[in-house]
């Protein structure tokens, strides 16, 4: 009997040895029909469940734009809610095909953690929020202050460089989720919030009385926030480079979700090769020629994602500004689709 | 001669029966007495009362927003509203039968388990202990039967609770009757694994377990074999459980008079036969309060799965409450999840305390 | 296998003392074949479990190293001596941001230890008192204390720690309206502000001399009773002893010229600043532990208090001794010996509880390393291992106190 107390090992040892070869990630999305997209685990305007249990927002919308362009229908993806410790490791052991969850590229995440962002989905900076009865008017008044912080984020050492650069002192309360910053900032727990400026905007819509709160001027930090692949998979990483141009470029085109059908017959040389009449650039990077048609008519182009999501209309109210394209002030810009 | 009248008894003086009499032997038998009594009454005055007002009496009930909230009292109506969520998480709305199916079965399982002599008993607590895990988990799971699939990341609240705790123990059990018998063996490499085994697991807080299975777990597999989510946390929380169970099983394996091992051997049953046959039945019977307090404290250990992003209950109210919609309301969650949390353990540990005191015969030497 | 093993060894041993009969009579023992020899059938066994563990063992680590090595996961403990770069909310030892990782460590071994050891002594006060109002005789006590009990015991610690951090922090009013007691004590969210004592140079006289006075006392105390043991006579050893440790170190205080100032804590813009600090955080974990281990704890002292027969009591009171004595005498080391080893285990618990710190902020030893460091640094393995380390130890450490205690109050058979 003995040995068979040691079933559970046996079993362990059993999953150890069992190998499972590894296919590339584009055969396994399709093998599965499924899409599996790591998010946060509740962030308004970029991955947040809405009432009917959907996930919505700017980066759940790149991977239903995936899934529109792998598998050709935009549902096929399943969200996995990440907390910002989990999400490296989650992508790193395959549990999910692409990391979409504001996150920032570095140069260590990208050269030392197995990783390839494919992409800037978003340019960010990090900002601070604080209540308007302090009366503070830039970050420069704040030595002293309490900072309510989200833990495991590049936001933490950015804030210890910044105020020690300007000889400042603070407090940082570190929690493990959004959720906990706000509701620890709404107490009065801390003076100010710092994250990056979208997150906050994001936030500040948590607030019960989201008018109490303003976003400071003072940027401090660059963040440009991207979808992650792993690294070694050139054709999947290809894919998700091309669907966000693809995205980009479709703006810059004018395409939309509304005029996608009309534009099929259309005689522009450009638009012909974007929706696949010529060039066969889907078969390039081992998706069907239709791949860019599915993507916009499904999820729609860059600029439809971003208002329907963070843009004027939502309670996030964030302007275009860096994201704009390059040709209206910003400097959202794709390689030319040919 | 006089008559000899009979008149009625007359009842005892008040000092002896009687609420005075009560009262008086029980608050006010000295002076000591007397003033715990009053501090007493001032415990009930300032903390129950102001309770029972803002829970009751203030509370709102009836609405289906925030403007039902007159925040006089508590505003049950927020609970009300989002009692779906607490209870099937992100489970889609039309598959919402298949949980409620369960739930109804767990129910139907429990009940003659509770009462002494329904019929069936055995077969029933066969059936809730394998029959019922495999029906639950196709039903939950779906994919087959014409059943629409549901991934594990969709379950939440007290649904997810509840599928944690039992597979938690159900898993548990097994692996501990193993562990407690090999760290009994006779063979010392056996014995030793079986121990350190146990006291590694007894030794660590569950939250680093958790966070092992859930973000170590997939560096120590090759690379591409990988489980969801939930089923890391499951292996966690299953190793972390048997080594407790192991300890509980290993008392009752201790109870039992030398005289049952040897009465065993001398009958010529081997190690296996003797165990399954004449010692476990026995060592289980005496230990089941003591499971039964494991499932209690597994059943709280449950909310920590939180910490590595499962929405378990108290997940589900934590995310529910910094809902801009609604007012302050963080207060409400948390007394109904407290609430939920406080019947379930309540009831079991009633129902482990009279099982004691059931099983409370024989072996006593 | 049907029947291994043991089932055989059981048989075997039988066998021995029959072939030693046999033996002993002059009839030849029969050896059993080696495939059925007890002995040989256990050490196949047991070598088969080792090599199996061995192998799991190795193809973990093998598994895990390739993992690293494929996602470019840096190994070893050089990462200790990194700048951390990110500060702390609470460090019981001087800390920034740049000190090195591995200092993150002993700040956060540092605050688990004291919100261990406060919570330990708390609920154990606490629940003591609650566990004797249980049985007191005045029927509302006793039902508020089962009230207090079945409620606290019975809820997720996990729920009552977030509820309390919530809980502390809305009742407690901002920096600028502070609950206050003159200019030296400040309550508020984001804590409780006291004076700090800043302690001269000469204050190591005061140290030294409390030492001198504390071992004097002892020497003291063994004195008196060996005295009283030869001659009966008494002295006051609780006086003398309490005049000697706190009269000596006073005396040298103020020859030595005072050298202890308090430093105030001061309102500036956003909050306090110097002066010593208790976070709310911490407040609030201490209190949830507290509350929920002493409901326990409780219980345990109960049971151990009823254990004690009743005669004990009758006994003592028939050979003259007061209540009090009674009570300190016969019925409390009695009940010691069942009420330890259950405390032992909820002091344990406890201490892993107090990992779930890192639910509302408080930088303990999970939150801080096994959260920030791990993040900022990705070295999985090595910070939980350390983490896992510090935990195991603090168990054996405890258990191992515990057992030695357990064995001085152990019942002493002659």
């Amino acid at each position: 009997m003995k040995y068979k107390s040691l079933g559970i090992l046996t079993a362990i040892a059993a999953v150890a040895t069992f190998s499972v070869a590894s296919a590339g990630t584009l055969e396994n999305v399709k093998k599965k029909d499924l899409l599996t997209c790591g998010v946060s685990t509740g962030l308004p305007g970029f991955s947040d469940p809405d009432k009917n249990k959907k996930w919505t927002g700017l980066d759940a919308d790149y991977c239903k734009a995936v899934a529109a362009a792998v598998l050709g229908d935009a549902n096929k993806v399943k969200f996995v809610p990440l907390t910002a410790k989990e999400r490296f490791t989650a992508l790193q052991s395959g549990e999910i095909d692409i990391l979409s969850r504001n996150t920032t590229w570095t140069q260590t995440r990208d050269t030392s953690l197995g990783l390839n962002f494919a992409g800037v989905t978003y340019y960010d900076g990090q900002g601070f929020m604080v209540s308007k009865k302090l009366g503070v008017k830039s970050a420069k008044e704040l030595s002293g202050a309490a900072v309510c912080i989200q833990a495991g984020t590049t936001t933490e050492l950015n804030l210890a460089d910044y105020f020690r650069f300007n000889n400042m002192k603070y407090k940082s309360v570190v929690y493990d989720t959004s959720d906990q910053t706000i509701k620890g900032f709404e107490a009065g727990r801390c003076d100010m919030l710092t994250s990056d400026q979208s997150q906050l905007y994001a936030l500040m819509t948590k607030l019960k009385d989201p008018a109490s709160a303003m976003v400071l001027p003072e940027i401090i930090s660059k963040e440009p926030l991207g979808p992650v692949v792993r690294q070694g998979d050139d054709v999947w990483f290809n894919i998700n480079k091309w669907t966000l141009n693809a995205l980009i470029n479709a703006e810059e085109m004018g395409i939309t979700s509304q005029n996608i059908n009309e534009k099929k017959s259309s005689k522009d040389p450009s638009v012909m090769r974007f929706v696949g009449k010529s060039k066969n650039l889907g078969k390039k990077i081992s998706l069907d020629n239709s791949w860019a048609v599915n993507i916009i008519a499904q999820v729609g182009n860059y600029g439809e994602i971003f208002e329907r999501n963070v843009g004027k209309n939502t309670p996030l109210k964030i302007a275009r500004g860096l994201n704009a394209l390059w040709n209206k002030g910003g400097i959202m810009y794709a390689p030319p689709m040919r | 001669m006089a008559d000899i009248k009979n008149s009625a008894d007359l009842s005892p003086p008040s000092e002896i029966i009687g609420p005075l009499a009560w009262l008086r032997s029980n608050l006010f038998s000295s002076p000591l007495n007397s003033i715990s009594t009053l501090i007493g009454l001032y415990i009930v005055y300032a903390l129950f009362i102001p309770v029972i007002d803002w829970a009751f009496v203030s509370a709102d009930w009836l609405g289906n927003n925030k403007d039902a909230c007159s925040l006089k009292g508590a505003c049950w109506v927020f609970v009300i509203q989002r009692l779906d969520f607490f209870i099937y998480g992100f489970y889609p709305d039309a598959e919402y039968w298949r949980v409620n199916i369960i739930f109804v079965l767990l129910a139907l399982l429990i009940m003659p388990q509770m009462v002494e002599k329904a019929p069936y008993k055995r077969f029933s607590g066969w059936f809730f202990l394998t029959g019922f895990p495999i029906i639950a988990g196709v039903l939950l799971l779906g994919g087959i039967l014409g059943l629409e699939p549901v991934s594990t990341d969709k379950w939440g609240g007290l649904l997810l609770t509840l599928v944690i705790s039992f597979v938690g123990i159900i898993a548990a059990l097994p692996l501990g009757v193993l562990l407690a018998l090999g760290r009994r063996s006779k063979m010392p490499a056996i014995r030793i694994i079986c121990t350190a085994f146990i006291e590694l697991w007894r030794g660590v807080p569950l939250i680093s377990v958790l966070f092992m299975a859930s973000v170590m777990l997939p560096l120590f597999l090759p690379d591409g074999a990988n489980f969801n989510k939930l089923l890391r946390a499951l292996i966690g929380i299953v190793m972390f459980q048997s080594a407790y169970m192991a300890e509980v099983i290993r008392g009752g394996l201790q109870a039992i008079p030398k005289g049952q091992y040897e009465a065993a051997a001398s009958l010529g049953l081997g190690y296996w036969k003797s165990m399954s046959l004449i010692i476990l039945p026995q060592a289980l019977k005496l230990v089941i309060p003591g499971i039964v307090n494991t499932f209690i404290a597994l059943f709280k250990d449950t909310t920590l799965v939180l910490i590595i992003g499962l929405f378990d209950l108290l997940q589900t109210v934590n995310s529910a409450i910094v809902d801009p919609n609604w007012p302050q309301v963080s207060t409400e969650g948390f007394v109904f999840a407290g609430f939920v949390f406080w019947i379930f353990c309540f009831s079991m540990s009633r129902y482990s305390i009279a099982l004691e005191r059931k099983l409370d015969t024989g072996h006593k030497r | 296998m049907s029947q291994p093993g043991v089932g055989i060894l059981i048989n075997f041993n039988l066998g021995i003392n029959l072939s030693e009969d046999f033996a002993s009579r002059g009839v030849p023992a029969s050896k059993p074949p080696p495939w059925n020899d007890p002995f040989i059938r256990s050490m196949f066994f047991q070598v088969i479990a080792v090599l199996l563990l061995g192998y799991c063992f190795y193809s973990i680590f093998d598994n895990t190293l390739t993992n690293m090595e494929k996602r470019g996961i840096t190994t070893g403990f050089s990462f200790l001596s990194e700048e951390a770069g990110f500060g702390i909310l609470m460090s019981l030892i001087e800390y920034d941001e740049t000190y090195s990782y591995g200092r993150t460590f002993f700040v956060g071994l540092l605050n688990t230890a004291v919100v261990a050891a406060c919570g330990i002594i708390l609920a154990t006060s606490i629940g003591f008192i609650i566990g004797i109002a249980r049985l007191s005789n005045n029927w509302l006590i006793a039902k508020l204390a089962t009230i207090y009990i079945e409620i606290f015991r019975n809820i997720p610690l996990l729920l009552q720690i977030i509820f309390w951090q919530i809980a502390v922090l809305q009742t407690l009013p901002g920096p600028r309206q502070s609950l206050r007691i003159g200019d030296a004590f400040f309550l508020n969210n984001r804590g409780v502000f006291l004076p700090d004592p800043k302690f001269g140079k000469e204050f190591i006289f005061v140290i030294s001399a409390f030492l001198i006075s504390l071992i004097s006392a002892y020497i003291f105390k063994i004195w008196a009773k060996r005295t009283q043991e030869k001659t009966g006579r008494q002295y006051p050893v609780v006086y003398v002893s309490l005049g000697l440790i706190i009269g000596l170190p006073t005396i040298i205080f103020f020859l030595v010229g005072m050298p202890l100032t308090w430093e105030y804590a001061k309102l500036e813009r956003f909050s306090f600043s110097g002066g010593a600090n208790i976070i709310p955080e911490f407040i609030s974990l201490l209190w949830a532990l507290t509350m929920y281990t002493a409901a326990f704890i409780a219980e345990i002292v109960r049971s151990g208090i009823l254990a004690v027969d009743h005669g004990q009591t009758e006994a003592a009171r028939s050979l003259g001794l007061r209540n009090s004595l009674t009570l300190r005498l016969v019925v409390i080391p009695q009940a010691l010996r069942v009420i330890i080893p259950p405390l032992t285990s909820q002091y344990l618990n406890l201490t892993k509880n107090s990992s779930l710190a890192t639910a509302i902020g408080y930088p303990d030893l999970v939150s801080v390393f096994m959260g920030t460091t791990l993040n900022q640094t990705g070295q999985a393995v090595e910070i939980v291992a350390m983490t896992m380390a510090v935990y195991l130890t603090f168990s054996l450490v405890i258990s191992m106190f515990m057992n030695w205690y357990n064995k001085r109050v152990s019942l002493v058979e002659r």
